[in-house]
């Protein structure tokens, strides 16, 4: 940026390029593009290449170099036709303070002065790492009080857009992180500490009766699959579009996992969740649940569940959720018989309910009675805490 | 180096020499991978032919193609080096009787004679700076591409029992991501970006010419645009360049010079391009007459 000092090779760029490469870097960056230290000074480098002496050609190299998703792509080229060659200026301004007024959480200078300050900079050791991550982490600890705020709050008690967006991205978050601490248990169990003594000795024959290579015997680990069900029907509605979300997010992490809307029919929405935008997932989810509504028939779903999907889905390693309150219009028997089939079937079944995180909830719903006796863990999921607290026991399957 | 002098358009006619063909976005970030020693990074739906670049650039630049397939659980030792320890534990036995001191051994048993070269290893310690083919790194776990993301800023590995191995050449490092998980962005930062789409109708002929230089210039611009057209349909599988060139052998095996004189023969061998059940079954024979009318 401002007075870095280029490699030896060729003058480099005046410094009047230097500052209007400084003025880019900027502007791209209140774009929400990420750009390090390393990155502006091999732009500066570009430009004293050969492949400057086009507009083209720059415009390709510098969108190689600053872009770094295909959603950035299109947004580059705006941006750079309208700060070097003064077209379309307007609508890229715009974006420019949409951006701004956004304060979208990649942005690495909040400092409103930091353009100014990064001209005058001197020194150039400070590197990629130096610039970016301070200022990325001091981001993430400035939101982490009201985030936990949030996190022990009801679902349902979140009103505004803002807080509703917020919890959702905090659950996609906490999705994130179980997946990464169970595959890690994982491995670690998976190291096998047991000498297998009888192949060892056979191929110790090969060595002259000198145990050299110690055979180790290890479990066959199959990777946690979760199945979640969803309750979708109108007693749920204030929840259905937080666990929306939190189901996306736990379908983008797991590498197995499927997921089913129901009330009074049940729908198989695994593929719209693996659509990686969440709002075209939703979407999608929308379209593929289309029709449904009326009473929820729990019971009825299972057993449909049971006769056309258990047998693709579960296998020995499966956690199967359920997010329901527990309210059936269908008779209680069939929920009862239908939970003896799914228990029968899989590993863990566990069974999570918005009403219990409320204060002297009893779950006295007929269907909920009718269940109980079949569930490995009955937990309250009302709020984000709640289902940080379940992490543990899955990671125990 | 001379070849990072080399303009973009002198690595496109390279690439062209062995067989790809490259477009003018691709041409520039390869030349940028010289010229400014980053790795390249391309994203890309499966079968547009991501590994295929790499490929191609380790043949123009008459240098090794070293691969690295990612995959779940993949670790250090299986990336990096390992230590022969059969041979060590022979050495060590035969040392014994010898009188050679502890020291001495271990000088001797943790020595390059004993290192294993794993991939990343290996591309680092070529006197000539080979292609490294980092696959579908997506695929690997987030812990495994934080510590690609150091070797690829220092190109230097530390062995513990070794110390600090330098590298000998920088390697030309391609990394290609099916985008099956979202990976970060320090390593985004740290890479270059191509975003590799399925080629447009002039150049997915102009590769269908290049390899399979018989066919017929106006028989092969019916292939591809055949191909765009059914690319646009709603698929589950969109078939990729190399389902292309199947279909264009089969093609010319059974002699058809125009597809529109054989709908029947089009229709049959579809099944080189449509590789699932549904596929098949939305593609009907209606479907592949009213696509061919458009061939022209």
């Amino acid at each position: 940026m401002g007075a870095e000092r280029f490699p030896v090779e060729g003058a480099g760029p005046g410094p009047a390029m230097r500052k209007r490469l400084a003025g880019f870097v900027v502007t791209l960056r209140d774009a929400g593009f990420v750009i390090g230290q390393a990155e502006a000074q091999d732009a500066a480098r570009l430009i004293s290449s050969p492949m400057s002496e086009r507009p083209e050609g720059l415009r390709a190299a510098m969108r190689a170099l600053f872009a770094s998703r295909r959603t950035e792509l299109a947004r580059f080229d705006e941006l750079f036709d309208a700060f070097w060659r003064g077209r379309g200026a307007k609508s890229a301004v715009k974006i420019n303070a949409e951006a701004l007024a956004a304060r979208s959480p990649r942005r690495f200078q909040h400092d409103p002065n930091a353009a100014e300050r990064a001209r005058d900079q001197t020194h150039v050791g400070e590197g990629s790492a130096g610039q970016g991550a301070p200022a990325e982490g001091g981001g993430r600890r400035g939101g982490a009080s009201a985030q936990e705020a949030i996190s022990r709050r009801d679902v349902a008690a979140l009103v505004g857009e803002r807080e509703r967006a917020q919890a959702a991205e905090l659950a996609e978050r906490f999705a994130r992180a179980m997946r990464t601490r169970l595959t890690r248990r994982e491995r670690a169990r998976r190291r096998g500490r047991r000498l297998d003594l009888r192949a060892t000795i056979r191929h110790s024959v090969a060595h002259g009766g000198e145990p050299l290579d110690l055979k180790f015997r290890r479990r066959k680990m199959r990777p946690l699959r979760l199945v979640a069900l969803l309750d979708a029907s109108g007693s749920m509605e204030s929840y259905v579009a937080f666990f929306t979300r939190f189901l996306h997010a736990v379908t983008q992490a797991f590498r197995e996992s499927e997921a089913f809307l129901f009330d009074t029919r049940l729908a198989h929405v695994s593929s719209a969740l693996r659509e990686r935008d969440p709002a075209r997932a939703l979407d999608r989810l929308a379209l593929m649940a289309a029709g449904v509504g009326g009473g929820t028939k729990i019971g009825g779903c299972l057993m449909v569940f049971n006769r056309m999907h258990a047998k693709r889905v579960i296998h020995s390693r499966t956690c199967v959720m359920i997010v329901s309150d527990g309210y059936d219009t269908g008779p209680p028997e069939m929920l009862a018989s239908a939970m003896r089939d799914l228990r029968r079937r899989c590993k863990r079944i566990v069974w999570l309910n918005p009403l219990t995180g409320r204060d002297g909830f009893e779950p006295s719903a007929r269907g909920m009675q009718a269940a109980l006796p079949y569930l490995d863990l009955f937990a309250p999921a009302h709020s984000l805490e709640s289902l940080a607290a379940l992490e543990p026991y899955l990671a125990r399957l | 180096m001379t070849s990072a002098r080399i303009p973009r358009d002198a690595i496109a006619a390279r690439l062209a020499e062995v067989g790809y063909v490259a477009d003018r976005d691709l041409a520039t970030a390869l030349w940028m991978m010289d010229y400014l020693k980053r790795p390249l990074l391309i994203e890309g739906e499966a079968g547009v032919g991501k590994t295929e670049v790499a490929k191609a650039l380790a043949a123009a630049h008459g240098c090794e193609l070293i691969r690295m397939q990612c995959y779940e659980g993949l670790d250090a030792s299986s990336a990096l080096y390992e230590w022969n320890y059969q041979r060590q534990l022979l050495a060590i036995k035969a040392r014994e009787g010898s009188g050679a001191s502890a020291s001495e051994i271990e000088a001797q048993i943790f020595s390059e004679a004993y290192l294993l070269e794993r991939p990343l290893l290996k591309a680092i310690r070529r006197e000539t700076s080979p292609v490294l083919l980092v696959d579908e790194v997506d695929r690997a776990d987030e812990e495994f591409e934080a510590f690609l993301l150091e070797l690829l800023s220092d190109f230097q590995v530390t062995i513990p029992e070794f110390g600090p191995v330098a590298a000998l050449s920088i390697p030309r490092v391609v990394l290609t991501s099916n985008a099956t998980r979202e990976l970060s962005d320090a390593l985004r930062r740290r890479c270059l970006y191509h975003y590799l789409d399925f080629p447009d109708v002039d150049r997915e002929a102009a590769i269908l010419l290049n390899r399979q230089p018989g066919l017929d210039a106006n028989f092969v611009l019916q292939i591809a645009r055949m191909v765009g057209m059914l690319r646009k349909e709603d698929l589950k599988k969109v078939p990729g360049v190399a389902e292309t060139l199947d279909w264009a052998a089969t093609l010319a095996g059974l002699e058809v010079k125009d597809l529109r004189e054989e709908p029947d023969i089009v229709h049959a061998t579809l099944i080189a391009l449509l590789k699932t059940r549904e596929d098949r079954a939305s593609i009907s024979k209606e479907t592949t007459a009213r696509l061919l009318g458009k061939v022209a």
